[in-house]
């Protein structure tokens, strides 16, 4: 009798430990994944400067987009917490696509070589960060699945597993098409 | 997250594979080398230069385990080498630049760590996977590629490329042609020496065999063990590279899916493939042992665009148009849910 109530008490024991391990492991994906999207937001954040002192000169016109770009990505660093941060990002991938919308206008931005450059480096920065936003949104999910779901959800306290945030998209054009066209050509 | 299951599921019989590979090849070698002293001792028995110890049969195994340890640890290496790649260390053009971009973009997207990036210089547009750990893969386009794909479908390639690694596909490939490079290279060795071996026999055999006249069991026994010896030596090549085919085969059309999966764009693989479908030259410096390992079949398209059982017996790939035609189907399924699958 009291084997039989030692086998159950310890599979029991067995089990929360392994359901804690697991939320805590997927805590721990949740949390490197938002890690991965900051390194890819904050590159995003250091090049923007740079392609607006590269494309100042020719575009003296489009001060206002220019400026633009700059705030959004002044109020993009300063965000906080997932909601905020989706928000102030998208605002600034919107005040880029205008820029470059723009930029057609100017053929001779295109032949300089600097330019290109920066070009490949930004479209590669802001797939990046969709890919980087992507792999959160997924680990998120199975997190979140995985500490409702009974019986998990009776150690979840335990493992002070709380819902994680998804990075909502704002614009649903984004949403059909993940990867935003940078290209000129 | 059915994709996921599918992915471990993938994972596993992966493992499996690359498992009952290891262990079919040294099955292989070591009936090539006992065998072949089971045929001299029958031969041999009871005369007085008798075959009593099996060496040829040990040194046969033991290289074939040390062939199997170097296939593991140098395969990915020596397939990158075979075809002349170099690594991408410091992007020399914009073109290798922007490889080096889309691998590391591809590599978030698929969850894995960033994967060493190689260019081959041939003009035909191909590219491959290859490494044993998803820790240490390695991602080779050709220069040909680089030069005809635009950002999107070469996106669509690298993708194509780390699902493999994802799968382990890569694992199970490099061992693979490993393999049969090594099993190639022994059959071409083997029936050199014998073909001047049969000589030495002939001239020198004809005492032995009046003298073992007598026992005519033996001897029947020895002809059969050594015609069936001969005969997996010489289909060994044939049959290691139908495995390779085959084993390959199925992987493409998943491999495809998992693309679009991370790239959420499957009309970029689509368009991607169709331009190297259009491209039929034959992919020079990519030799037949690791063809199974890229994109598209290097040897011209002939066969991967050729349906029904031909195709299906010698194509190391899938039809290319098949291929388009599922990657099309998923891009109106995307487009009808108003939103990419998650």
């Amino acid at each position: 009798m009291s084997i039989i109530l030692l086998v159950v008490v310890a599979a029991i024991a067995l089990w929360v430990i392994t359901a804690y391990n697991r939320l805590i492991a997927l805590k721990n994906q949740v949390a490197n994944g938002w890690k991965q999207i900051d390194v890819q937001l904050k590159r995003r954040h250091d090049l923007i400067p740079n392609l607006v002192n590269a494309v100042k000169g020719a575009m003296d016109f489009e001060k206002g987009t220019l400026e633009a770009v700059i705030a959004a990505r002044n109020k993009a660093v300063a965000a906080t917490g997932v909601p905020q941060v989706a928000r102030a990002e998208g605002e600034l991938t919107q005040a880029l696509g205008r820029l470059f919308a723009l930029s057609e206008n100017y053929p001779q931005l295109k032949a300089t070589a600097n330019i290109q450059q920066l070009q490949e480096e930004l479209t590669s920065t802001e797939n990046k960060v969709s890919f980087a936003r992507q792999a959160y949104n997924d680990v998120a999910t199975t997190f979140n699945t995985a500490q409702q779901q009974f019986p998990t959800n009776l150690v979840a306290g335990l493992a002070k597993a709380w819902p994680a945030e998804l990075w909502e998209l704002e614009d649903p054009a984004e949403r059909a098409v993940p990867n935003v066209d940078l290209r000129m050509n | 997250m059915a994709a996921s299951a599918n992915l471990f599921d993938q994972q596993e019989s992966n493992r499996r594979r690359s498992f009952w590979l290891v262990t079919g090849f040294l099955l292989f070698f070591a009936w090539i080398g006992f065998g072949g002293d089971l045929a001299i001792y029958l031969a041999t028995a009871g005369t007085a230069q008798a075959h009593r110890v099996p060496g040829i049969g040990i040194v046969v195994t033991l290289v074939a385990s040390g062939i199997c340890w170097y296939s593991w640890k140098k395969g990915a290496a020596r397939v990158l080498w075979a075809t002349g790649a170099t690594e991408v260390v410091e992007p020399a053009d914009e073109l290798e630049r922007r490889l080096v971009n889309v691998v590391e973009e591809m590599a978030i997207a698929s969850a894995l760590p960033r994967p060493r990036v190689y260019v081959v210089p041939d003009a035909d547009p191909n590219a491959f996977a290859t490494g044993i750990e998803p820790g240490q893969a390695a991602v080779a386009v050709t220069r040909g590629l680089l030069e005809r794909l635009d950002r999107d479908e070469l996106q669509g390639v690298v993708a194509h490329e780390l699902a493999h690694v994802r799968n382990l596909d890569t694992r199970l490939m490099t061992l693979l042609a490993a393999m049969v490079g090594a099993i190639a290279l022994m059959s071409d060795g083997l029936g050199r020496m014998l073909r001047g071996g049969v000589r030495i026999g002939g001239r020198s055999g004809g005492g032995r065999s009046a003298r073992g006249g007598s026992k005519g069991g033996a001897g029947a026994l020895a002809v059969v063990v050594l015609v069936l010896w001969l005969v997996t030596l010489l289909l060994a090549p044939v049959i290691s590279r139908f495995l390779a085919m085959a084993v390959s085969r199925k992987r493409e059309y998943l491999a495809d899916a998992t693309a679009a999966q991370f790239t959420r764009n499957p009309m970029a693989l689509a368009s991607a493939l169709e331009k190297l479908a259009a491209a039929a030259e034959p992919t020079q410096s990519i030799t037949r042992g690791a063809a199974h390992l890229c994109i598209v079949d290097p040897s011209a398209s002939r066969l991967s665009s050729r349906e029904g059982f031909l195709g299906d017996v010698f194509a190391s790939h899938p039809p290319i148009a098949q291929r388009i035609i599922r990657l099309r189907g998923m891009a109106f399924q995307a487009a009808k849910q108003g939103s990419p699958q998650p």
